[in-house]
């Protein structure tokens, strides 16, 4: 083999060989009783700045990995047992790119996870060199799957989706309870979401009959939101749509309480705190009734209750990030069975024809359109009680909202 | 328009912010003031206090109550760490001591981020939702606390360093550290005193704002770069300065804030800070730079 | 120093490198050593300014995203060729150096002052580019995939790996140059004493400005070439903190104001995380820590860093490490 600066051809070569070498492999393993594992590679920001999101992806990843191989593992390859590759993207695209790299030479069929849209931006296009699946959980920004790379497949919905869906499910609600709303403050982040959100909900909320009072941008971190809660304060909104990270979500909702601000709902938009049980346990008050339009599993199926339990056995908290990733690799292995084979070709043709459903998402089954999977929708949520239910899609609530905020 | 009760209850909410801003910057102004250089670890060392502060609260002690044991505390380990690392790795140079306290703010964030990850936590006091009601505005009662604690604070500083023997020390150190050699005073125990004084300010400012804000490995961050505007709009090494430099850094901050946005409220701070070194970096009240 | 004396140590080294992709056609290690490229650029690039001039910058990202930003933006908004995108940038890069430095060196900004002024445009250019939707905001830049020579993107990572060793190679041959020129003489001057160079006629203001230039100039071609590398690129990856420090960190451990230094000290960093990582594994943290440590140690102990300590050991390195600072 000869090496160089014009490698491109040869490691092409290299490539096709060794995974045709490994589907030969597959072959005899096929004939015996215990098959050879099946490297999956979990990449996650396991450390920096994205380790507590990065440790909830993984959670579920390892939860699933589990459930498969217990069940006994992947059938059409001979009872084949999933094995994590573990990767740290180190909370940066740089990290992300390494880890691929790793991954891709310790033979992984797959890989799953990214969270964070740079990771997955960085990482994904790294995959597709080797034409190695990726499987994103999170990473929200479109741009994700509007490159046209083949390898690449979101499970969970994108931007576009979920802000769109929060918008139909805010006139649905409002029309419900007898339009109490008419009047609405945005407070968004001035980063990547809330930033998009807001120019979003402005163009669009005019045309569904609310009249945006003002909005208001924070940096993140912010030291201090009470001018935040004074010009809301001063507006008096009907209803208040905030979209911030978890800090910054929690100092406004406890200034507001401190404030003795009140508006007849808070209905965020994938908001950092307002589906996050830390916040609910914290501070039960100040996260009373407030909704969100986030990523949610399916609280009606009975794998997802069982996982949350053993979830919070642990002491942990159950994110959607562990939901999703647990439904990432189950996707994964349904995919592997389907195509009997490790070869990332058919992997990656068994994904893009994927119509899987015994995932835990509120989803439907799975069907790829240009690597997104066009079933994935978000849901609303609401602080009620002690919980936080779903209270739409009516298909997979187990709450009716409470709207407006009783006062 | 806005309304002029907004506008002051905006006023109101600056002042209280920038105590703590005061509180913060007045330990890197006396830093800077005696011993001529800028302490990069000072961000890390709050964040490392309201970690402290944090784990007080979870084992039931109030952070009002924790900051007595606090205070002393990281005055002690400011003493250590001035004495023992900060001032033999450095050698007496100046840019020695700059990278020697941005390793030591690397060390500690990232020793915060491996012990307690970096989750974003908060504690809930019986008194944090109070508030004062003055009519048009509630202010929420621990900010008050805050406001009145950090002021208090730094004038007990101011008197402490103009009439005990260990602040006259301090001072004829900063004015002539080679004199006050020749006088007989410890120079490096002056130093350290000086930096534990810092370290104790932060300790306190810390548990002043834990029941009213978060805590992360890199919370200090928020705050040091503010810092750092304050001591130079308030001139370097000035105690008075760092107060009065605070108060009006907060007040600019809330109303640039309320009237073209948050985000560029902190920008505004930035641009201040640049103006403010380029054209005058002795500050507003600082005689000496 | 004769001229073959000072450059054929580089020379060799470089040959060294560039054999590398003949001897290892693992990505594993080729994409490693692309990344601790970029981290030796951005490296040179303070190299010049803080290790030869002594002015300490605490804000080099501000050069870092201005070069991807501009490197970035010319390609997708002008559609300008990458190439001539890179270059301009590069270009660009400098000129901001240019106009901070005027600023700083103009108000007599040193030490202390000129670390926390630089970090503060950083800090500035960070939330305007966040803010503003020119810059595309916190989105970001994503520069469409694209894999032709021609476009500066490669399908081969050891494509990628010799243009990034031919970047840090001009960097060393440009440094070494440095050392041996006038400037390079009345930068060390400065450095050592700045009232007694400009009493000696040196124009301080004109040998800082020129410093800076170039110094930025480096950095912002660490930046592009970031940006040719991911294709993509946001205000917290070009201006964030962390590529301020590790700017600062290679060439003070590998050893400050020396040639090799950014070099040895970027490859020591990425040889210790990646250490770290094996023997801590995934604990958040660590190897920054670790880094910071080994920050604190080499200032304490080994001031000439990594190539300061070989040269105390022996001689016979001494043509590498060059001019050690004291």
């Amino acid at each position: 083999m000869t090496h160089g600066l014009d490698s491109k051809w040869t490691r092409r070569r290299f490539l096709a060989a060794s995974s045709g070498g490994a589907a030969m492999l597959a072959a005899p393993s096929y004939l015996r009783a215990q098959a050879a594992p099946i490297k999956v590679g979990i990449l996650q920001p396991l450390t920096g700045a994205l380790a507590f999101d990065g440790q909830q992806g993984l959670m579920g990843s390892e939860a699933a990995i589990k459930v498969i191989n217990d069940a006994g593992g992947i059938k059409s390859l001979g009872g084949a047992k999933l094995e994590m590759a573990q990767g740290d993207a180190r909370s940066t695209p740089d990290g992300g790119n390494a880890e691929v790299e790793r991954l891709n030479s310790d033979g992984v069929v797959a890989i799953v996870g990214g969270f964070a849209s740079p990771i997955c931006l960085a990482a994904t296009q790294a995959a597709s060199r080797y034409d190695l699946p990726y499987i994103v959980d999170v990473g929200v920004t479109d741009a994700i799957v509007q490159r046209g790379l083949k390898n690449t497949f979101r499970f969970a919905p994108g931007f576009g989706v979920v802000s769109r869906t929060a918008l139909d499910n805010l006139v649905k609600l409002n029309d419900a309870a007898g339009k109490p709303a008419k009047t609405v403050v945005l407070v968004h982040e001035d980063g990547l979401f809330g930033s998009g959100l807001a120019k979003l909900l402005q163009a669009e909320l005019p045309n569904r009959g609310f009249d945006i009072l003002d909005t208001i941008a924070h940096p993140t971190p912010a030291r201090d939101m009470s001018n935040v809660a004074l010009q809301i304060k001063a507006k008096n909104p009907d209803l208040l749509i905030p979209s911030s990270y978890y800090g910054e979500f929690v100092l406004l909702a406890r200034t507001m309480q401190q404030q003795r601000i009140k508006p007849k709902g808070i209905y965020s938009i994938l908001n950092g705190a307002a589906s996050n049980f830390r916040f609910l346990k914290e501070f039960p008050e100040a996260a009373q009734y407030v909704m969100d339009c986030n990523h949610w599993w399916d609280p009606r199926k009975e794998a997802a209750q069982a996982l949350r339990k053993e979830v919070e056995a642990q002491g942990k908290f159950f994110t959607y990030n562990t939901a999703l990733n647990y439904s990432c690799v189950l996707l994964l292995a349904d995919a592997l069975e389907r195509a009997a084979s490790t070869d990332r070709a058919k992997i990656t043709e068994a994904l893009a024809s994927s119509t899987f459903a015994g995932h835990i998402m509120p989803y439907g089954p799975t069907r790829f359109g240009d690597g997104q999977n066009q079933g994935a929708a978000p849901v609303n949520l609401q602080v009620q009680g002690n919980d936080i239910k779903v209270i739409f899609p009516d298909a997979f609530a187990d709450a009716k909202p409470v709207f407006p905020v009783p006062a | 328009m806005l309304a002029p009760d907004i506008l002051l209850a905006a006023v109101l909410n600056g002042l209280m912010t920038g105590a703590v801003y005061a509180l913060v910057a007045v330990g890197l102004t006396l830093v800077y003031g005696v011993l001529h250089i800028i302490n990069f670890a000072h961000g890390a060392i709050l964040s490392a206090a309201m970690f402290a502060a944090y784990f007080a609260s979870l084992a039931g002690v109030d952070p009002y109550i924790a900051l007595i044991g606090l205070a002393p505390l990281f005055f002690a380990a400011g003493y250590a760490a001035q004495r023992l690392i900060i001032s033999p790795a450095s050698h007496g140079d100046d840019q020695n001591v700059l990278l020697v306290t941005l390793g030591l703010s690397i060390v500690i964030e990232n020793v915060l981020l491996t012990a307690f990850h970096s989750d974003t936590r908060s504690i809930d006091v019986p008194y944090g939702f109070a508030s004062v009601d003055l009519g048009f505005a509630f202010l929420p009662l621990p900010r008050v606390v805050a406001f009145a604690v950090a002021c208090v604070v730094s004038a007990a500083l101011w008197i402490g360093l103009h009439h005990t023997d260990t602040g006259k020390a301090i001072r004829a150190v900063a004015k002539e550290r080679y004199g006050a050699t020749l006088v007989g005073i410890d120079v490096a125990h002056v130093y350290a005193v000086t930096f534990g004084i810092g370290a104790a300010c932060l300790a306190i400012a810390a548990c002043l704002l834990l029941p009213s804000y978060y805590v992360n490995p890199r919370v200090g961050e928020a705050y040091v770069l503010v810092a750092f505007t304050v001591v130079v709009f308030g001139g370097m090494g000035s105690v008075p300065g760092a107060l009065i430099g605070g108060l009006m850094i907060g007040v600019i901050e809330s109303l640039t804030g309320l009237f073209f946005g948050e985000s560029l409220g902190q920008l505004g701070i930035f641009v201040l800070f640049i103006v403010m070194l380029l054209l005058r970096p002795t500050g507003l009240f600082g005689a000496r730079a | 120093m004769s001229a073959p004396r000072a450059f054929a140590p580089i020379l060799m080294i470089l040959a060294l490198g560039a054999a590398l992709p003949f001897v290892t056609s693992s990505n594993i290690i080729l994409n490693g050593m692309v990344t601790t490229l970029i981290v030796a650029l951005a490296g040179y690039g303070w190299n010049l300014l803080g290790g030869y001039g002594g002015q300490f910058s605490f804000g080099h990202a501000a050069f870092f995203g201005t070069g991807a930003y501009a490197c970035a933006l010319l390609q997708q908004r002008c559609g300008v060729n990458a190439w001539v995108a890179f270059a301009s940038a590069i270009t660009i890069g400098g000129g901001v150096g240019f106009i901070i430095g005027y600023l700083s060196f103009r108000s007599g900004l040193r030490g202390s002052y000129f670390a926390l002024v630089t970090l503060a445009f950083a800090e500035v250019f960070r939330i305007v580019v966040n803010a503003s939707s020119f810059f595309n905001g916190a989105a970001g830049v994503l520069l469409e995939l694209d894999a032709r020579p021609g476009n500066f993107q490669f399908a081969s990572r050891a494509a990628y790996y010799e243009v990034a060793l031919g970047l840090v190679g001009v960097a060393l041959l440009s440094t070494r140059a440095l050392e041996r020129s006038r400037l390079g003489a009345y930068l060390v001057a400065v450095r050592e004493n700045e009232n007694a160079a400009k009493a000696l006629g040196v124009d301080t203001l004109k040998t800082k400005l020129q410093a800076i230039s170039l110094s930025a100039a480096f950095t912002a071609a660490a930046g592009a070439f970031y940006v040719q590398y991911f294709l993509f690129i946001n205000p917290e990856l070009g201006f964030g903190a962390s590529i301020s420090i590790e700017a600062l960190l290679a060439p003070i451990i590998g050893g400050l104001g020396t040639a090799f230094g950014p070099l040895v000290g970027a490859v020591a960093l990425h040889e210790l995380g990646e250490l770290t990582q094996w023997l801590l594994g995934s604990l958040p943290g660590a190897d920054m820590a670790l880094f910071g440590v080994f920050l604190v140690l080499i200032i304490a102990f080994a001031r000439g860093g990594i190539l300061g300590l070989l040269s105390r050991l022996g001689r016979g390195v001494h043509g590498m490490a060059g001019e050690v600072m004291p």
